[in-house]
Order: structure tokens, then C-alpha cells, then sequence
């Protein structure tokens, strides 16, 4: 146990406390409580000296301390690799290598509107194949019921996310992982499945089951197959869309229901860990909820010889200024989940708080504390962002208190936020209760590069798009898609697809319009309140935008003339899906008022009583001859 | 309800409230944005720019530039699907700052709850109706009047109600609810229920038409202001004119109201807070509501706020006045059907008077083409107008309409000429074809806006069932003038004014009944109120055909 844990610390903390790590090397074979005990005996000189360096040292340090560990999204992923390829890894091969790991995450960023954006992400790694051996029984970190749900339908990648709330691009920047309203789900099966959609149906009732929610509403009517605008995450090279299933409920109402039912898949539940601050009645007094699940199979090493299972949660809030803040920009953790921290979540084998430090260099923006010595930087959504870190394995974070709780105190309330680069909106235009148009802005603020994004929407049959007004205007001239697959409705049975390549050039807003006529329904198909409306999905915008760092040519950033000529690959572009605000739109209601029913009942039994009446009176009674056989014709 | 029970707010609400008063020039745009965003509201302006088809001089405008100004308070976790919308228009002078304060304190309270599941947009409109007509169509995209306006940015999905504020002093004595919305449209009831409900709880005084409901039903003066009440509300509704900022929201099925402050010499004075704390309650139960409001009427009368008259208990009364006509319609085909008696003389007549289908189409397409006249002409030749007579653009458009609308009496006699069929059989025909076409007009309009449709009725309804060619014609052509549809409309002017109490010498009137046409036109052009070609195009061929029958040689 100790070994792999040793293994497993992150570079960047290796790089910091070098001297704790020496320690540890050559104790690897050590207990676990010993090691503990010699990390809390080195690290009160390594603060202590620290807190004796002048300031010039500090930032010396920051610089010494500046390598690129993660990017928020794969943040795991690229730690992971980065230790297997690393040298320690010859130690650790020597012991039993082990089957599953778990680690936790709370990424705090503070947004230029005053609201606070607080991103956990949980993950889980096993070892393990579920297609191959017959039956996994034996669970250890990863939970059991989506363990089962894997090797029974056949999953390849599982996506779920459950979200109250619309993220707002333009006030808060970009999302870790961004999720429309509502409940979302799309999975790749396996290409042994033979029936596909009876397995997704099977599949979305389990998992309705699992998260207490209405996923049992997906049936054909609203789920689709894009062919382009999903792609697998994990590893594999089966891109078939065939085995692809979409579909979102806009509708969702996302609560504690949902909540206690995901935080049960974690190892250490909320009884330690970061967990402990997932509290719903602060997390629910917020302007945005998001909670997901994302299974896909990742590689084990970089050889990528054997594929390993990554279970990976992660849950969203920003909480608002006014609301949750009462107007004062002071946040802590306390103040966000009402609880401090005590310790990590003993299974956990990195336990981390990242603060988002990036607008506070120097500290003059807000102070943070308890302060830390640990940074770290990523590029994050081709920004690239410094972070504070709390290392939660280590007891020292905790203090003589025994308790983190980190507060961030603003000093002034200046500073711009970088308009995002690409951002949507969507609205339904025209009025009365025939027709309408429906709208989707597309906005490319970058000042100088035109970038492609694939469109997807999904419409529900009931409005019944004319696809043959499909305009698409940027600048004012028409922008013709480089590719389109459009897929019609059919009527009560499967939606519209409508996914589009378009090229967005650079400083403008394209503008997708398509009309269409609202269906009127049978009158068993409304819901039971017609008024309120019907929901349509948000549209999904995915897209490789141009990295802001890799236009960064007058950088100030001290890196090594070799690396700084040509922009990498890496930092050139990144991917951002942005989804755009569902639509609620009225079809024509017919009044299911007393009245209403009244006067259909009684026109219907007159109808009935009359059409009989005049029938009876009308017709012409006769006696029919029987006609001779057909033996004695002659 | 905690609304400005705290001090600190208040005296933010009442430091606004000061600041507004002081006089501004055009609307503080830039001021607006700062203040709303200081308020924690995603701020956006639009503007817009119109031309008069002709100047306005009620308003004293024609060439109309401005800028809306409009904070969307997001609610927390909400999908941006559903908003509520409170505007107040802003507009030079201190006309109506008072409501821009209330609205700016409002937001700054509401910004700080939590219960918000909608998202609130606060709206402030420059040019009253004509702001709000350019920030509606930009808002859904449309544009029926052919304004500029630039682009939203903002949106909060569809809007489920609206409410229009109009406050002139800090304080006021009553408040007053205005719903009728253009073309005569109607937000639906629930929306009155609601605002009385809240002014019963705050005891608030509240009226409708600007009068006072009175407890004593079964007296004659309680029955009297009650049938006047309603009356009021006949003559607005017929108008056919948005009555309120709010009236723009009903053609997009928003329901929406305006609530206007009234100050008069009473004692009892309510605040502003007092005012807030009602806008918050209704807020509050907007917010709440799941679907649109569709359970109550959306075809009313109202002689008090607490009662009202139903679409069951009035279109009866226009039945029975359509069905006249339709009598009479009837009565004609059984006389033309019917044969005369037989005698020898007279077979060849017959034969001869059938009529052709010529001697009814001329007067049809002839008084249809003097509508068309009158629906075009006073625009299009204003300039024209004005070069040759000493008269501004807006006196040039109504006389124009008032000498085409004269100059259409003088048709009759020339359409004879060419139909030489002028006999006991042809104006059978035609006046059938006169009286169903009036029934079918009637009727629909009836079901559009039934005020207009009503009074219409009441008045050519006579007309159409007594006038043959064979009555006295200068007596008959006095009340054919009489109940003309222009005569109508100087009659409910003055009967108007008399309902207002505020009756008018008949110079003043006449003054009033010129500027209400121009204003009937404008509202076509700026809003799309269908009342101006519905008269032009179709009732009034309609009473010219009446006027050829009696006419009829």
C-alpha cells in the first residue's frame, strides 16, 4: 500500500518537497503510519523555512515551481501517465501492482461576476475487463451496480450528467465539462451488441433506477444517433455511429434525490474525503447544479497494453454573490458547503484543493488562507491558469486546528474577464400558434482566427421543421455547411436530426434559422399541463478552438527559447463543447377545461344518438331473396 | 413579505427615487446600465429608430430615435426557458420616473431572493409604445411595422406575463389596472383577479377605468356607475388602441397589464413601498404559476374590478342584433324566390328584370374602391396635400380621409349609369348581398374584438334592416349619414368624454374627434391595429352599398 502510494504522488509535489520525497523513496517498504509520520515530521522545517524567504523568493519559487502538470478535464489522466513513464516506475513494478485506485479533486474558481465556481471531480480506476471475464464479482473501489451495468449491456463508454440550470458563458467563462439542463445521456455500446436500441431502452430504465430519476422517459421519440458530434473519449477505434445512443430531457429536475444516489458510488461516501462537503441543502441554494458520471476505458501505461476502467464523477456548483454570499466577496469553504475539511478520504491516493489563483499573482486581487506554498499550472481550456494547491494527505495542510478551511477575502473588485471565444444562444422567434422559427446564434469572438464547429439539434417530431429554410448567415452572407446529415422525424416515433459542419469566421456571429410548424397533437399525447409548454434540447456546439496561449507570442512566461517558436499541437487549439439553452415552445392547446369536456361528451352522444336515429328512419327495410346456388345455375 | 422593511433599503429606494426626480433630457442610458449592473442584472440595450408615416402631434414626434434599456435578473438554477417582464417607460421630462425608481428598487430586492424560478426582465422602454413595439419584435424576431431596431442579446426564453408600470408622484392616492391591449385584446382574467386580490390585502385603493368600485350594488347610483364603468370600457376596447405599455404584449400571447398611479386630492396616500410590496406579492405568484394563465376568461367586461361579464352573458345581446339581418336576409330571399302574381302584362318584366350578375358586382367593386381610397390616399398624398393648402402634415392626412369619405356619398348616381337593370328586383339582390356581408363582417367582429363589433351593430343594424329605395330619402339620408361609421366615432368621442366626466364643448370636440383619427391611423401603422382598414375596407363599402340602395332609381 505504501509503495503505491509513494508511486503515485504528483510530480509537482515532488518537485516541491523534495527533501519529503527522498524520504519516502528510500522508505517505501515502510507502513503506511510511518510514512505518514515522517512526512509530518519534514514538513513543519519546509514551511517554516518557507515562511522565512522574502517575497522575491517566493515568486522565484513560483517560477521554479511553474511546470505544466494537467489540464483540468484529463487532469488525472495526464498525472497518471506522467507517473507510469516516470522512472519510478521500474520500483514499482516490483510489487504487486495494484488492481484499483481512487482519487478526489475540488478545483475553486473565483468567476469576475463575484459568484464562485467550485468543480469536484472523483475518480476511480480498476484494472479490470468486464467483457472478457465471464462475471466480476469481486468490488472493490468501483461500485458494484455500475460495475454490473457495464458487463451487462455491454457498455463501452457511459456519459450521464444531471444539471439545474444554465451554464452562462458569458459571465463565468468556460465549464470544466459543461452539460445542458436537464438530464443527459449518450453511450457507446459495445460492436457485440446486436440489439442496440432495445439494449439502450433496457440500459436508460437501470440507470433511471440507479439515480432516481425520469431516465426512463428516453424512448425513440427522443434519442438520436449523431454521426459526428460524439466521438468515443476512451480508448478504441470503433467510431461506427451505430452504437452510439443521444438523448437529453430537458425537463429533468435535478435535486437531493439524484444527489444521495451518485455520492453512494464513491468509495468513502460523505463520511471523509471531499465528500463530506457535498451537502444538499447548500448545494441546492446556488444558480448552478451540475452532477455527472463518465465511464470510458482508459489505458493502463503508455504502451497502452492493457485497458483499465475509469469510473469518473464529478459535480459543479457556482454559487451566487447575492444570493449565497449576501453581497460580500468573501468566500471559504464553509461559507460555500457550510463544513471545513479534516482529513482526505483514507482509500483516496491523491486528495487535492486546487484554488484558481490566476488574476491574483502577486495577491493584491484577494488574499488567500491559510496560504500555501504549493502551485501549480495547467493550460486549462487554452487558458493558462495557476492554481494553489492544499495537498489533503498531508496532515500539515489541516494546521494545529485540524481543520482546512480555506477563505478567500477580496481586497478590490477590478479586473476584466476575457470575453469567451466561443459562446451560443438560441430562441424560438415569430408568434401565434402556427408557425415559428427557430433561432441559434453562434458567436466567434476570436479577433483574428475562423474556426469550425459541428452543430447538432435535436427536435422533437412535433415541431415539424422545413428543413428547406435551413439558412445559415454569418456576417450577413450566407455561410454554406461543409457537411450536413439531416435525418427527418417520423411522426410519434423518432425526432429530427439536423448535425452541420459550419465555419464560423473570425469576430462574428453566425446565425442558423430554420422554420417550423407546431404539430397538433392527439389529445392523449398532452401532458397533463399543455399550457406550461413543450421542451426542446439544447443544441450542442462542439468545436477545437484556437488556444488564447498559443497566440501568446510576447509571452512573458520564462520558458526555453527551443519550446517557444512554434506553437505546440497541444496548446494550439482545444476542445470546448457549449450547449445552448432549451426551448420552450406552446403547440396549439385545445381547452381541457369542465367546459370543454362538457361540450365534446355532449356533442358526441347527440352525434351518436341522431346518426342512429336518422338511420333507423331512413333506411329502407327489405327482405332479401336468398339466391339460388351455385350448383343449380345452370 | 420583507420588502423595504429594512431602513438601509429604503433609503437606497428613497435616494433613488430623489435622484429621478430631478428632470432629465432623453432617457440616462448610460446611467441606467451602470445602475442595473451594480445591481447584479445582465444588462442590454437595443435601439431603434422609426419614421412616422406622418407627425404625431399629440406626442410631438415623427422621426423617433431611442434606446431600451433592459437588465435580466437570472434566476438561480433556471434554464433560461421562462421570464416575467416589468417595464416602465422613460421618457424626457418627469413623466414617468417615479416608476423607473420603483422598478430599479425592485430589482435590487428581487436580486437578492432566492425563490425566483423564472427569469425577471426589467425593462425600460424609451418612447413609450413605440420602444416597446421595437423591443417586442426584437425579442421574438418579427417585424410586422417595418421598424429598425438592432438585435437582442439577451434573452430569458418565453415570457409568461408582463406587467407596465405608470407612476408620476412618490405617492399615490389609487392605482389604477388598464388592460385593453391592441385590437381590442384582453390579458386573461386571472391577471385582474390576482392584482385585486393583492390590493384588497394590502388595502390599497384600486379601480378600473379610473373608477371607484362602489358597495352599494342594488341603488341606482351604484348601477349607474357600474353600466358606466363598463361602457368605458366598451368605448376603450372598440378603440381597438393598446391602452397601456402592455398592450403590445397580447398579440404575443404574454398576458400583461399596466398598473397606473393616480394621485388625486384624497387623504389617504399609499407609498412607494406599499406599491413595491403589491408588485413583489404579484411577482411572487407569477412566478409560481406552472402554465401560462389560461384557467379564467379571456372574453370579459368589467363594470367593477370584483365582477365581471362574461363572453355568455354579452355575445347573446349581439345575436340577437345580428339575427335581425339575418331575418331580414331571409325575407329578401323568400321575396325573390317568390313569384309575383301571375299577370300578362307583367311576365315580360320579369323576364326581363332578372337581374345580371353586373348590376350588383359595379356598386360592390365601385364602394370597395372608394375604401381602398380612403385606406390609401391620406398617407400617400399628404405631400401633396400640404403643397397645395396651408395645412400641417397631420391636418392634411385626416381632412384627406374626412373629403374622400364625403366624396364617397356622391357615388350612387354614377354607378346607374352604366347598370341600366335599376329595378324592384336589383336592389333585392344587392341589399342581400349588403345585408349578409354586413352579418358575416359584424360577426367576425364581434369575435375579434367584440366592443367594436357591438357598437357597429347598434349602429347599422337599423340602417341595413329599414333602408329600401322606396322610403323618404332626405329624412332616410339624414339617419343613414347619422349612423354612418365616422358619425359613430365623432358620438362616441363626445359619449366618451361624458363618461370620463370631463364632457367637451363641441368646438373642443371636434378638435378631439380630428386628433382621435389621426391617432387611429397612426396605431395602424405603428402598432397594427387593425381598426382604421377594417373601417376603411370594409365596413364603410359596406354602409355605401346600404347608401345605393336607398339611392336606387
Amino acid at each position: 500500500m505504501a509503495a503505491h502510494r509513494c508511486g503515485f504522488l504528483p510530480p509537482l509535489f515532488i518537485l516541491c518537497a523534495l527533501s519529503v520525497l527522498t524520504v519516502t523513496w528510500t522508505q517505501e517498504t515502510i507502513p503506511l503510519g510511518s510514512h505518514r509520520a515522517a512526512a509530518a515530521d519534514s514538513k513543519p522545517t519546509d514551511t517554516k523555512s518557507v515562511a522565512q524567504t522574502t517575497e522575491q523568493l517566493a515568486v522565484e519559487q513560483r517560477q521554479w515551481e511553474a511546470t505544466e502538470v494537467e489540464e483540468a478535464t484529463s487532469a488525472a489522466a495526464a498525472v497518471s501517465k506522467q507517473d507510469n513513464s516516470s522512472p519510478e516506475d521500474v520500483v514499482q513494478t516490483s510489487t504487486p501492482k495494484p488492481k484499483d485506485e481512487f482519487q478526489e479533486e475540488l478545483v475553486v474558481r473565483p468567476l469576475h461576476s463575484g459568484d464562485i465556481y467550485a468543480s469536484f471531480q472523483f475518480r476511480t480506476l480498476w484494472q479490470t475487463d468486464f467483457t472478457r471475464e465471464r462475471k466480476v464479482s469481486h468490488y472493490g473501489l468501483f461500485p458494484k451496480s455500475l460495475g454490473q451495468v457495464i458487463s451487462k449491456f455491454s457498455v463501452r463508454e457511459l456519459h450521464i450528467s444531471f444539471t439545474q440550470g444554465y451554464w452562462r458563458t458569458m459571465q463565468w467563462g468556460q465549464p470544466f465539462l459543461s452539460s445542458p439542463p436537464g438530464a443527459e445521456l449518450w453511450v457507446w455500446f459495445q460492436d457485440t451488441v446486436t440489439d442496440v436500441d432495445g439494449t439502450w431502452k433496457e440500459l436508460a430504465n437501470v440507470l433511471s433506477g440507479i439515480f432516481c430519476a425520469s431516465l426512463n422517459f428516453i424512448d425513440s421519440t427522443n434519442t438520436v444517433q449523431p454521426t459526428a458530434s460524439f466521438k468515443p473519449l476512451g480508448i478504441g477505434n470503433v467510431t461506427d455511429h451505430r452504437f452510439l445512443r443521444y438523448a437529453t430531457l430537458p425537463r429533468e429536475i435535478v435535486c437531493t434525490e439524484n444527489l444521495t444516489p451518485w455520492k453512494k458510488l464513491l468509495p468513502c461516501g460523505t463520511k471523509a474525503g471531499l465528500a463530506v462537503l457535498l451537502k444538499s441543502e447548500k448545494l441546492f441554494h446556488s444558480s448552478f447544479y451540475s452532477q455527472a458520471v463518465h465511464i470510458r476505458p482508459v489505458c493502463q501505461d503508455w504502451q497502452c497494453k492493457t485497458a483499465s476502467w475509469e469510473l469518473r464523477q464529478t459535480l459543479n456548483v457556482v454559487f451566487d454573490l447575492h444570493n449565497s454570499g449576501q453581497g460580500k466577496r468573501e468566500w471559504s469553504l464553509f461559507k460555500m458547503f457550510s463544513r471545513t475539511l479534516t482529513e482526505a478520504c483514507p482509500l483516496a491516493s491523491t486528495s487535492k484543493i486546487y484554488i484558481d489563483v490566476t488574476d491574483n499573482p502577486e495577491g493584491e486581487q484577494f488574499e488567500l488562507s491559510p496560504a500555501t506554498a504549493l502551485l501549480s499550472q495547467a493550460v486549462v481550456l487554452g487558458d493558462r491558469r495557476t492554481f494553489s494547491v492544499y495537498d489533503l494527505t498531508q496532515q500539515i495542510t489541516f494546521g494545529t486546528v485540524r481543520s482546512l478551511n480555506v477563505l478567500m477575502r477580496w481586497k478590490s473588485s477590478e479586473g476584466d474577464m476575457l470575453r469567451p471565444l466561443l459562446h451560443a444562444e438560441r430562441y424560438v422567434a415569430g408568434y401565434g400558434l402556427q408557425t415559428g422559427e427557430i433561432h441559434t446564434l453562434m458567436y466567434n469572438n476570436h479577433p483574428y482566427r475562423s474556426f469550425p464547429v459541428l452543430l447538432l439539434d435535436s427536435v422533437p417530431w412535433y415541431l415539424r421543421m422545413y428543413i428547406h429554410t435551413l439558412t445559415v448567415t454569418s456576417k450577413g452572407k450566407d455561410n454554406k455547411p461543409s457537411y450536413i446529415h439531416y435525418q427527418p422525424s417520423k411522426d410519434r416515433v423518432r425526432p429530427h436530426l439536423l448535425e452541420m459542419l459550419v465555419q464560423l469566421p473570425p469576430n462574428s456571429v453566425t446565425e442558423v434559422t430554420v422554420e417550423f410548424e407546431r404539430a397538433l397533437l392527439k389529445w392523449t399525447e398532452y401532458t397533463p399541463d399543455p399550457n406550461h409548454g413543450f421542451y426542446v434540447g439544447s443544441s450542442v456546439i462542439s468545436s477545437l478552438v484556437p488556444s488564447l496561449v498559443a497566440l501568446d507570442t510576447n509571452s512573458t512566461w520564462q520558458r526555453p527559447l527551443f519550446s517557444t517558436f512554434f506553437p505546440c499541437k497541444e496548446e494550439s487549439s482545444y476542445f470546448v463543447r457549449v450547449y445552448t439553452e432549451p426551448l420552450l415552445v406552446n403547440l396549439p392547446t385545445p381547452d381541457f377545461s369542465m367546459p370543454y369536456n362538457v361540450i365534446c361528451l355532449t356533442c358526441t352522444v347527440v352525434a351518436v344518438g341522431y346518426g342512429s336515429l336518422y338511420n333507423l328512419l331512413t333506411r329502407t327495410f327489405q327482405i332479401e331473396e336468398p339466391s339460388p346456388g351455385l350448383a343449380k345455375r345452370p | 413579505m420583507g420588502l423595504l422593511s429594512d431602513p438601509n433599503r429604503r433609503r437606497a429606494l428613497i435616494n433613488l427615487l430623489t435622484r429621478l426626480n430631478a428632470p432629465i433630457c432623453g432617457m440616462p442610458v448610460d446611467w441606467l446600465v451602470k445602475t442595473m449592473q451594480a445591481r447584479g442584472l445582465e444588462v442590454f440595450t437595443q435601439s431603434f429608430s422609426r419614421t412616422l408615416p406622418f407627425p404625431d402631434e399629440n406626442k410631438e414626434r415623427y422621426m423617433v430615435k431611442g434606446t431600451n434599456v433592459y437588465g435580466i435578473l437570472r434566476a438561480p438554477r433556471a434554464p433560461r426557458t421562462e421570464a416575467l417582464v416589468l417595464s416602465a417607460s422613460c421618457s424626457p421630462g418627469d413623466e414617468n420616473n417615479q416608476a423607473v425608481g420603483l422598478l430599479l428598487g425592485l430589482a435590487q430586492y428581487f436580486r437578492n431572493q432566492i425563490y425566483f424560478a423564472k427569469d425577471l426582465i426589467f425593462l425600460v422602454n424609451e418612447h413609450d409604445l413605440i420602444g416597446m413595439q421595437a423591443w417586442l419584435e426584437g425579442y421574438h424576431h418579427t417585424n410586422t411595422t417595418g421598424m429598425d431596431w438592432t438585435p437582442l442579446h439577451g434573452r430569458g426564453g418565453s415570457i409568461q406575463a408582463a406587467l407596465s408600470l405608470e407612476l408620476n408622484s412618490h405617492v399615490v392616492t389609487s392605482l389604477d389596472l388598464v388592460l385593453e391591449g391592441l385590437n381590442g385584446q384582453l390579458p386573461n382574467l386571472d391577471l385582474a383577479n390576482l392584482f385585486y386580490a393583492f390590493c384588497q390585502k394590502l388595502s390599497v385603493l384600486c379601480t378600473i377605468e379610473g373608477k371607484l368600485q362602489r358597495n352599494d350594488w342594488d341603488s341606482v347610483s351604484g348601477y349607474s356607475q357600474a353600466v358606466q364603468t363598463m361602457m368605458l370600457m366598451v368605448m376603450k376596447q372598440a378603440s381597438g388602441r393598446p391602452w397601456g405599455d402592455h398592450g403590445l404584449f397580447l398579440r404575443y400571447h404574454i398576458e400583461a397589464a399596466t398598473i397606473k398611479g393616480i394621485n388625486s386630492f384624497r387623504q389617504d396616500k399609499t407609498d412607494a413601498t406599499t406599491i413595491g410590496r403589491l408588485l413583489e406579492g404579484m411577482y411572487r405568484k407569477l412566478n409560481n404559476l406552472l402554465e401560462r394563465l389560461h384557467q379564467s376568461y379571456f372574453f370579459y367586461l368589467m363594470p367593477s374590478l370584483s365582477n365581471f361579464v362574461s363572453i355568455g352573458y354579452y355575445m347573446p345581446a349581439f345575436g340577437l342584433l345580428a339575427v335581425i339581418l339575418l331575418l331580414r336576409a331571409l325575407d329578401l330571399w323568400v321575396q325573390l324566390v317568390t313569384p309575383p302574381p301571375r299577370n300578362e302584362e307583367r311576365v315580360n318584366d320579369i323576364a326581363q328584370s332578372c337581374p345580371g350578375v353586373l348590376s350588383i358586382l359595379i356598386p360592390l367593386v365601385i364602394s370597395h374602391l372608394t375604401g381602398v381610397a380612403l385606406y390609401m390616399l391620406p398617407v400617400r398624398f399628404q405631400e401633396m396635400a400640404v403643397e397645395h393648402f396651408p395645412v400641417s402634415e397631420t391636418e392634411a392626412v385626416v381632412l384627406t380621409a374626412i373629403a374622400v369619405y364625403t366624396a364617397g356619398l356622391a357615388l350612387p348616381h354614377n354607378t346607374h349609369r352604366y347598370s341600366s337593370e335599376g329595378t324592384e328586383q336589383g336592389w333585392r339582390v344587392l341589399k342581400l348581398v349588403a345585408v349578409l356581408y354586413l352579418a358575416v363582417l359584424l360577426g367576425c367582429t364581434a369575435l375579434i374584438n367584440f366592443s367594436l363589433g357591438f357598437i357597429l351593430a347598434l349602429t347599422l343594424v337599423p340602417v341595413a334592416a329599414f333602408v329600401t329605395p322606396h322610403v323618404p330619402k332626405v329624412l332616410s339620408a339624414f339617419a343613414l349619414v347619422f349612423l354612418s361609421p365616422a358619425c359613430t366615432l365623432l358620438f362616441s368621442v363626445f359619449f366618451y368624454q361624458e363618461l370620463q366626466e370631463m364632457p367637451v364643448s363641441f368646438q373642443d370636440g371636434w378638435i378631439l374627434y380630428l386628433s382621435v383619427i389621426s391617432q387611429g391611423i397612426l396605431d395602424h401603422y405603428l402598432y397594427g391595429s387593425l381598426v382604421y382598414p377594417l373601417i376603411a375596407l370594409l365596413v364603410y363599402p359596406c354602409w355605401l352599398l346600404f347608401w345605393n340602395i336607398l339611392f336606387w332609381k
